[in-house]
Formats: C-alpha cells, sequence, structure tokens
C-alpha cells in the first residue's frame, strides 16, 4: 500500500512517515501544496494524508483539484482546526475523513486503514460476518452461533460499525464520531463501558472472544 | 487656538454663525427697504392729495384762482414757524415765469417718471441755509402753464436715517449676541470632547480604572459618556477574567507539565533499563494526553464563549438530545451501581448548536457521575414557561453555598475533588454554552434540608419561537445546512453510505 503525506511541517512529516512505514507502508512526503498536487496527480497512490494548512497552495484546494481532475484517492485531511463547521469545510472539499491535531499516532493509523479498506471497494452486502457471528442488516437480528442475540438500537450501530471494520483498530474517538456523532472528548471513558457492555452480550460463553481491546489504540473486532 | 480653529466644533460654530448672519442681515434689509418705500408713498399721496384739491379750485374758478389758492396757501404756510416739511407750489406761464408759489424760480428738476421730479431746493434759517432734497409732480395745465406741486423730504430723510441708525444697531447686536454664544457654544462642546479624551488618553497610558465624568444633564455627551464607562466596565471586567485566566492556567498546566519533566529527568538518572523507559514513556504520553484534553477543552470554552458561528444555527431537538446523551452515560451509571433515572419531554425545540448542547449535557452527567458514590442521578427535561430547562441532579455531597459560583469558573474544583480526575473546566463549558444560547445555569440542591441534598444543576435555554414560515430567511439557512450535516454525521468512514440514518432504529 503506497502513501503520500502532504505536511509542510517537517518533525510531523517525518514522525508520520516513520511510523506508518514501520507499519508497512510506502510512503512519499511532499512539504508544499503545489508539489503534493503534482505527486498525487499521478493517480499511483492508495491513500492521501494531507495538511490543511500548507504554503504555495492550501490543502484542501489540493484536494479540491483532485477531486475535479476526478482522481478518488481516500484523503484523511489533517488540521489544528477542530471545530466541527472546519471539518465540515474540509469534508466538502473532498476529504473522506479528519483528524485534528495533536494526535495519537494510533489514530492515524486506525484512520488511514479503515480510509485504505474502504478504497478497495467491497460489494454491498445485506449481511454482515465476522467469525460465527451474523448481523442481517435488513432484519436486523445478529446471531452467533446458533443464539439469537438482543441488542439496543445504539449497541446495534456499534456493533454494525465494528463488524464494517472487521480486523481493523478502531479507535474511541472514531467510534464517539460514527457512532454517536459526537465531536467532543467525554471526560470519563463511556465508550470503555458501552464496549464492555456489548462484549457481554457477544462474546460471553462463547469459547472465542471476538471483540479485542488493543493497548493504547481502541478495539478490534476478529476472530483471532 | 490654532487648536481651537481646528476643531470641528469651531467649524459647525462659523457655518451655523454665517447662515445665522446672513439670515439676519437679510431680516433688516427687508425691514429698511420696505419702511423707506412706505414713507415715499406717503409723501407721493399727500402730494396727490394736494393736486387734487388744487384740481377742484382749477375747475371752479379757473387759472386766476388757482393762483390765488396757491398764494393763500403759501402765505398761511409761511405764517406759521418752524414748518420746514412745507409743501412746495410753484405756478408758472409758458416761460416759466413764476406766477404764484413759494419757490423763487422753476427749478432745476431731475425727471423721475410719470410727471415726478426730483430737484435741491435751499432754505435759509437765519443765516444757515441748507440745501434739502424734493420730490414733487409737475403738471402742464392747458395754455402750457405749469403746475409744480411738491415737498422736500426733510422728514423722510430723517425717518430713514433713524431706521438705518436702528437697523445697523441691531445688526450689530445680533451678530455680537451670535459670535458670543458660537465661541460659548464651542467652548462648551470642546470641554466635554476634551474630557473624553483626558480619560482616554490616561487609560492608554494604563490606568484602567479611569472613568469619563458625567455632568449630570443626561444630555448626549452623558450618554456617550456612560456608554464608554459602561464599554469600560466590561473591558475591564474581561481584562480581569482573562487576567485570572492566564494566572490559573499557568498553575494548572505549570504543575503536569513539572511533574512530567521531573518524571523523565528521574528515569534518566536511574540505571538504564529498557522496560523502565518504556513504562516511562508510556506515563510521559498519557500525562501530554491529559495536558492536550485541558487545551482542547479550554478551546472549546473559547470557542463558545466568542460565539462567531451563531449565524449557522438551526433549529434543535433538547429532548432528543439529552436522550442521546442519557443513553450514551447510562452504562456508565450502570457499571458504577448508580441508577440514572431520566424524565424528558417528548420534544423541546430551542435554537442551538447540537454539538454544544450535547457536550454541555454530557459535562453535567459527567460530574453528577463522577461525584456520585450511592444512589441516582436523575435527568429531567421539560419546558417551563418560555424556556426548555434541563436538571441533573444526583445524590452526592453537593456543594456548599458560598461555592456555587465559583465552580463555574475556569480551574476551580472543590477541595474534596482534587483526587478525582478531572481539569476543573466542565462547568465553565456549560456555562459558556447556556451564555451563548442565551440562557442560564446554576447550581441548588437536589434535596433541600436533608442530611446528604445532593446537587442539582439547572441548564435553561429559551424554547425557539414557533415562528419558522415567517421567517424564510431562517429557513433557507436550515435547508441549505441540512446536506453536510449527513456529510458530517453520516459514516465518514464507514462503508459508502450504506449505515442507516440517525435516528432510524433508535430513539
Amino acid at each position: 500500500m503506497k502513501l503520500l503525506v502532504i505536511e509542510d511541517d517537517r518533525e510531523a512529516s517525518a514522525y508520520i512517515v516513520k511510523g506508518l512505514t514501520e507499519s508497512g507502508y510506502v510512503v512519499d512526503a511532499a512539504n508544499e501544496g503545489r508539489e503534493g498536487l503534482f505527486l498525487a496527480s499521478s493517480g499511483t497512490y492508495d491513500g492521501l494524508i494531507v495538511d490543511r494548512m500548507l504554503p504555495g497552495m492550501d490543502g484542501l484546494t489540493v484536494i479540491a483539484a483532485l477531486r475535479t481532475a476526478e482522481i478518488h484517492t481516500p484523503v484523511l485531511i489533517l488540521s489544528a482546526l477542530g471545530a466541527v463547521d472546519d471539518r465540515v469545510k474540509g469534508l466538502r472539499a473532498g476529504g473522506d475523513d479528519y483528524l485534528v491535531k495533536p494526535f495519537a499516532f494510533a489514530e492515524l493509523l486506525a484512520r488511514i486503514e479503515a480510509l485504505l479498506r474502504r478504497g478497495s471497494g467491497t460489494a454491498v452486502s445485506t449481511k454482515l460476518q465476522v467469525g460465527d457471528l451474523e448481523m442481517d442488516l435488513l432484519a436486523r437480528n445478529i446471531r452467533r452461533g446458533s443464539q439469537t442475540i438482543e441488542l439496543l438500537p445504539r449497541e446495534f450501530r456499534l456493533l454494525e460499525f465494528l463488524m464494517r471494520h472487521a480486523g481493523q483498530v478502531v479507535t474511541r474517538t472514531m467510534l464517539l464520531e460514527n457512532v454517536w456523532d459526537y465531536h467532543f472528548d467525554p471526560q470519563t471513558n463511556v465508550i470503555d463501558v458501552h464496549i464492555s457492555r456489548l462484549r457481554q452480550k457477544i462474546d460471553k460463553g462463547f469459547e472465542k472472544p471476538l471483540l479485542h481491546t488493543v493497548r493504547g489504540a481502541g478495539y478490534r473486532l476478529a476472530t483471532d | 487656538m490654532t487648536r481651537f480653529f481646528n476643531t470641528n466644533a469651531f467649524r459647525l460654530a462659523a457655518v451655523y454663525f454665517s447662515l445665522f448672519a446672513t439670515s439676519v442681515l437679510a431680516l433688516l434689509a427687508f425691514i429698511y427697504l420696505s419702511t423707506a418705500d412706505f414713507i415715499d408713498l406717503q409723501t407721493d399721496e399727500t402730494i396727490d392729495a394736494e393736486i387734487r384739491g388744487l384740481a377742484e379750485q382749477y375747475q371752479e374758478h379757473g387759472l386766476a384762482g388757482l393762483v390765488d389758492v396757491i398764494h393763500e396757501r403759501v402765505t398761511a404756510e409761511e405764517r406759521t414757524p418752524g414748518r420746514f416739511d412745507s409743501t412746495l407750489y410753484l405756478i408758472t406761464d409758458p416761460l416759466l415765469h413764476p406766477l404764484a408759489g413759494n419757490l423763487q424760480q422753476w427749478p432745476q428738476v431731475h425727471e423721475s417718471g410719470n410727471g415726478w421730479v426730483r430737484f435741491p431746493v435751499e432754505e435759509h434759517r437765519g443765516s444757515v441755509t441748507e440745501t434739502l432734497a424734493a420730490r414733487a409732480s409737475v403738471i402742464v395745465l392747458p395754455g402750457n402753464f405749469h403746475l409744480l406741486v411738491g415737498r422736500d423730504m426733510r422728514d423722510a430723510d430723517l425717518f430713514r436715517g433713524r431706521i438705518t441708525h436702528t437697523l445697523g444697531w441691531a445688526a450689530l447686536i445680533t451678530l455680537g449676541l451670535g459670535i458670543a454664544g458660537g465661541l460659548l457654544m464651542t467652548r462648551n462642546m470642546l470641554r466635554k470632547v476634551d474630557a473624553v479624551n483626558r480619560t482616554s488618553t490616561r487609560i492608554i497610558h494604563g490606568d484602567m480604572s479611569q472613568r469619563v465624568p458625567l455632568s449630570g444633564s443626561g444630555d448626549e455627551f452623558d450618554q456617550l459618556a456612560e456608554n464608554l464607562n459602561a464599554m469600560l466596565d466590561q473591558i475591564e471586567q474581561l481584562m480581569a477574567g482573562m487576567k485570572q485566566v492566564t494566572d490559573n492556567i499557568a498553575h494548572d498546566l505549570r504543575t503536569p507539565l513539572a511533574r512530567l519533566r521531573a518524571r523523565l529527568e528521574v528515569t534518566l538518572i536511574e540505571k538504564p533499563d529498557e522496560q523502565r523507559y518504556a513504562e516511562a514513556l508510556r506515563d510521559t504520553i498519557s500525562e501530554a494526553d491529559r495536558l492536550l484534553g485541558t487545551f482542547n477543552a479550554l478551546l472549546s470554552i473559547a470557542e463558545a464563549e466568542a460565539g462567531s458561528r451563531r449565524d449557522s444555527w438551526g433549529v434543535v431537538d433538547l429532548a432528543e438530545i439529552a436522550t442521546d446523551v442519557a443513553e450514551l452515560y447510562d452504562p456508565v451509571a450502570e457499571e458504577k451501581g448508580l441508577v440514572l433515572t431520566s424524565d424528558i419531554a417528548a420534544t423541546l425545540k430551542v435554537r442551538g448548536d447540537r454539538h454544544l448542547l450535547s457536550q454541555a449535557i454530557a459535562n453535567l452527567l459527567d460530574n453528577a457521575l463522577k461525584y456520585t458514590p450511592e444512589g441516582g442521578v436523575a435527568l429531567v427535561a421539560h419546558a417551563i414557561g418560555p424556556n426548555a430547562r434541563v436538571e441533573v441532579a444526583d445524590s452526592g455531597p453537593g456543594v456548599p453555598v458560598e461555592r456555587r459560583e465559583a465552580v463555574f469558573d475556569r480551574f476551580v474544583r472543590l477541595e474534596g475533588s482534587r483526587s478525582t480526575p478531572g481539569n476543573g473546566l466542565g462547568l465553565s463549558l456549560v456555562r459558556a454554552v447556556s451564555q451563548l444560547h442565551d440562557g442560564t445555569v446554576w447550581l441548588e440542591e437536589s434535596h433541600p434540608g436533608a442530611v446528604n441534598p445532593g446537587l442539582k444543576a439547572v441548564l435553561q435555554i429559551p424554547l425557539a419561537v414557533e415562528s419558522g414560515r415567517s421567517e424564510p430567511g431562517r429557513e433557507a439557512t436550515r435547508l441549505l445546512a441540512a446536506p453536510h450535516i449527513p456529510a458530517l454525521a453520516g459514516p465518514a468512514l464507514a462503508g459508502a453510505g450504506t449505515e442507516p440514518p440517525r435516528g432510524l432504529g433508535e430513539t
């Protein structure tokens, strides 16, 4: 998987490149908007990480230019501007996800993985399956093995999100943003409590747990 | 002095003075002209009457009769001493030789139209000879006899002189008063403006306690001064608040930074040990995360206080927001062995920001759950009059009366709560959000009088006025704003838009 990081702060750029390289990605870096646009225009990347404020040409313009050129490489926007309106602007410009600086590397990595997975474009299905856990999106019921599992509406959405990102690390912030649509950081770790409640329902009494905690990052729903 | 002439006030006074002077002079000129005209008219009428009388005589007694009458009148007038405004008569033969009258000879006349003439006449009074102007009407009788009837203009000239004199003085006095008044007004105005200027100069030089003095008259200058003072009060208050915040930030952020630094230093002094290093780094990261969290909270508060995005607000359902937040915290309560009950109205429409309101209610619930060791927390949301009221009541230890306002300030935490995690910013955000929504927030006891009174936080926000239709502009904003909400709330990461829309399959 090949990624391009467009970020003018060299130290931040080096940090991202190093982290992603160690996670097994091939990473190029551009320190300036125009250069980034030039590289990204080749269309050979699987994903872009674009800082919002760049010299030469700002990040949102770069993204808009790419989208106009029919290049639909998934883009993660990095920005120090974290207000809801700023996010809206970023996503409208053609960004696929928005991450506010400063961030934990695990957060960046999880989001990149989610973006790349989305890019691969699996066929639309009304059923999700992870191991022996099955979710029917139409009938809105869940089974694990032979057992039916009853979930509250929000738990259903939480599990659905985890299943859609099966095998990937999903951070607490991602869950808050996507399942609850909250863009603030609750002081208590409410997500952990929701996850443990969900775990009670889907893993309790089964030999192999599916919902794993990834230390320092988040959660992962997987068979291994 | 140059400064005085350069002032706006002086210029204004000068403009008004010239207008004033022009109108006064125009008025006086009008009075003069109409009075002078009137005198001329009167003279002419007297002469006309005289001529009419003489004409009667002429018709009845012929030329000889006319000469007799004139002779008679002249001698009668001469017998009355001290009369100088006498009527002038002269009748002559065709060769202009006098037949009768009080003029020795036909004068050197200047025609002034319509048979009227002007000429000089000499008057002897003792040894003094005076030349007066006279005005007369000349009639040519049949046989080319000339009749001249006129009056000297002595009285008229005297009267005219008196009027000119009077009006001249009137003009001088009026203009003098005008100048004096103008100067006085200008000075007065300048003094008031100067007071404002002096005050602002002192404030610029650092004395924030200065205020513009009031004259007590309640005029526009007083209003200006009052407004300026009110503004200064607010600025001073904000500055004090800012200073307080800066002090608090300095204190509350320095402590964890110092701790962080100390930990790193100690780790470095100790014997190199990979496992301990890793542990120290992890600790450092979580400490840094806490610091970042504090910064983010401060930023959110600052943003809510600035209130820059109120324009883009639509109508949101506070009941739905409260329900969602309650649902978010329900498992937290359960895990702590507490009971979270909610009693929420079906709908509570308010104009506002969903994210900020969610966060405010979340902060209240978070606090309540954090500081309640046992029992329960109740979330109640109902419409009370024109307001939506959200109450979060707990069965915890409560907050002493004298601290119930202070806890809304940034970084203020109660003594007993220092051990629990938190940054002392939660309630500050709630307050900022409530003020942004034109609402209020306060604390009271949930069970007044009880041994463990508990705490009830009340957040009150005005309900949206049901006038959506009469506000097409608002409606348009809402419609425009609508398409971006899915972009934000929807699956930014999740499988391309196949997630059910918000609100479906949940309530």
